[in-house]
């Protein structure tokens, strides 16, 4: 395993995508990162511009307005990045799925490496879907 | 000859630089940690930060001036390790001339002008706000800092060398063992926290607000130069204050260098704790306390120094 790779997994920059979530989600990421959970343990912090960050946590379902930002948020981050998609909407959509406004789920619109389900997942529930990926990924 | 001998000893300063710049941001963020009741990154976090940033790509946003926006992160990284490399001379007693503490005075404005060149070519109008107020805060903070470093220079029998105060505090006590040294010390630890950009005066990278400020178009190793930069800050600037302030601090035997990573720690510990301590202030804030209360503080210590206390 290259250096490169090994720093990426000790060092994760996040940056927060909202794409017309209900804001449950919103709550629990903003949790995560509090001192009482201490991400900053594993190297994770978070980022004010998606240049800086190496995890996009996207939240919600994509509604129609949102399709362009999502992509252009995408486009902006430095690859390698890795997407989350945190939430029952982002995943599938959740009890949104057939609403007019729909225009995703999330990996209809931009690749998407994790999925963490839950109506809203708890912190702990972020933590290990991404422990799980950080211990797949080579 | 010469000249390749003094760029193969700038070359090996600015590693040994990088590497204790490095490690003494993980202190100031572990501390930070413990003092939020955390647990807090591994030592090796800002060197993962920085490899992880060499393997990501740099992106160039097509509104900017290509050429300043690449350059400007590299003036950051050689100027702060110009620094720490007439440091390094300075405290093995063996370089100095007169004068080089206004050269070094210079030299240590650059880093802020680079983040000034950077944000201004990268054509972002957040970047725009992050610069006026990078500008601003230079503006500001130098007067006070400034008159922390008349004080020990005039306590040295006037001088403008770093050597000459070394001296001077070898022989007379440490500076800050007197009124005028309390005085100087005070103000020059608060402006330096304005140098580095630290909390109180982080306004021009305010990550809440303006979302990274002046480095808000950078990705990859240019970012990583830019941090490398405040990491080494972080150990010249408070190096500094300990020639100053401290003084008596040979790095030749073993004692002796004990003693400087005591008084360096000591420093950095009280910088660190101001950044815990306070919220950031606004820009008319921090310019009317650099400009009101400090300077006049600061000119209140030049005149105690002049009636010799």
């Amino acid at each position: 395993m290259d250096l490169k790779l090994k720093a990426l997994k000790k060092s994760l920059w996040v940056y927060h995508v909202s794409s017309g979530s209900c804001n449950n989600c919103d709550i629990e990421i903003l949790d995560l990162l509090t001192p009482r959970f201490d991400v900053e343990r594993f190297g994770i912090i978070l980022a004010g511009s998606p240049r800086h960050a190496d995890v996009l946590l996207c939240t919600g379902i994509v509604n129609k307005k949102c399709v362009e930002r999502v992509k252009e948020v995408y486009e902006q981050t430095p690859k390698p990045c890795v997407v989350v998609a945190v939430g029952a909407c982002a995943c599938s959509g959740g009890i949104f799925r057939d609403g007019y406004q729909m225009a995703g789920p999330l990996d209809k619109i931009i690749p998407v490496h994790v999925y963490i389900p839950g109506c809203p997942p708890k912190p702990e529930a972020i933590i290990a879907g991404i422990v799980k990926f950080l211990k797949e990924l080579k | 000859m010469n000249i390749i001998y003094t760029f193969g000893y700038f070359i090996i300063s600015f590693f040994a630089l990088s590497i204790i710049g490095l490690f003494v941001s993980w202190i100031d963020r572990k501390i930070t940690a413990r003092i939020q009741w955390r647990v807090g990154p591994p030592w090796y976090q800002n060197f993962a930060d920085i490899i992880k940033l060499s393997g990501k790509e740099i992106l160039i946003s097509e509104g900017s001036n290509k050429f300043i926006f690449v350059f400007a992160p590299i003036l950051a990284v050689v100027s702060s390790s110009v620094c720490g490399t007439i440091l390094f001379l300075v405290l093995k007693n063996s370089f100095g001339f007169g004068g080089d503490l206004i050269l070094f005075v210079y030299l240590l404005t650059l880093p802020s002008l680079s983040i000034i060149l950077g944000g201004s070519a990268s054509g972002n109008v957040l970047a725009s706000v992050g610069i006026s107020r990078e500008l601003k805060l230079l503006l500001s903070y130098e007067l006070p800092f400034i008159c922390g470093i008349i004080i020990p220079a005039l306590k040295a029998n006037s001088t403008t060398s770093l050597i000459e105060i070394l001296k001077h505090q070898q022989m007379a006590g440490s500076n800050i063992l007197s009124i005028s040294g309390i005085i100087g010390f005070v103000i020059i630890l608060i402006s330096s926290t304005g140098k580095l950009g630290l909390v109180p005066f982080d306004l021009s990278e305010a990550e809440t607000e303006i979302a990274g400020g002046a480095l808000i178009e950078y990705s990859g190793i240019l970012l990583g130069f830019y941090k490398l930069a405040k990491s080494i800050l972080l150990f010249v600037v408070p190096a500094f204050v300990v020639i100053l302030y401290f003084g008596g601090t040979q790095i030749n035997n073993f004692g002796g260098f004990l003693f400087f990573v005591l008084k360096y720690l000591i420093v950095l510990i009280l910088i660190t704790l101001i950044r815990n301590t306070n919220p950031r202030l606004r820009i008319d804030q921090a310019l009317k306390f650099f400009w009101g209360w400090l300077t006049l503080i600061g000119i209140l210590g030049i005149l105690i120094t002049l009636m010799g206390f």
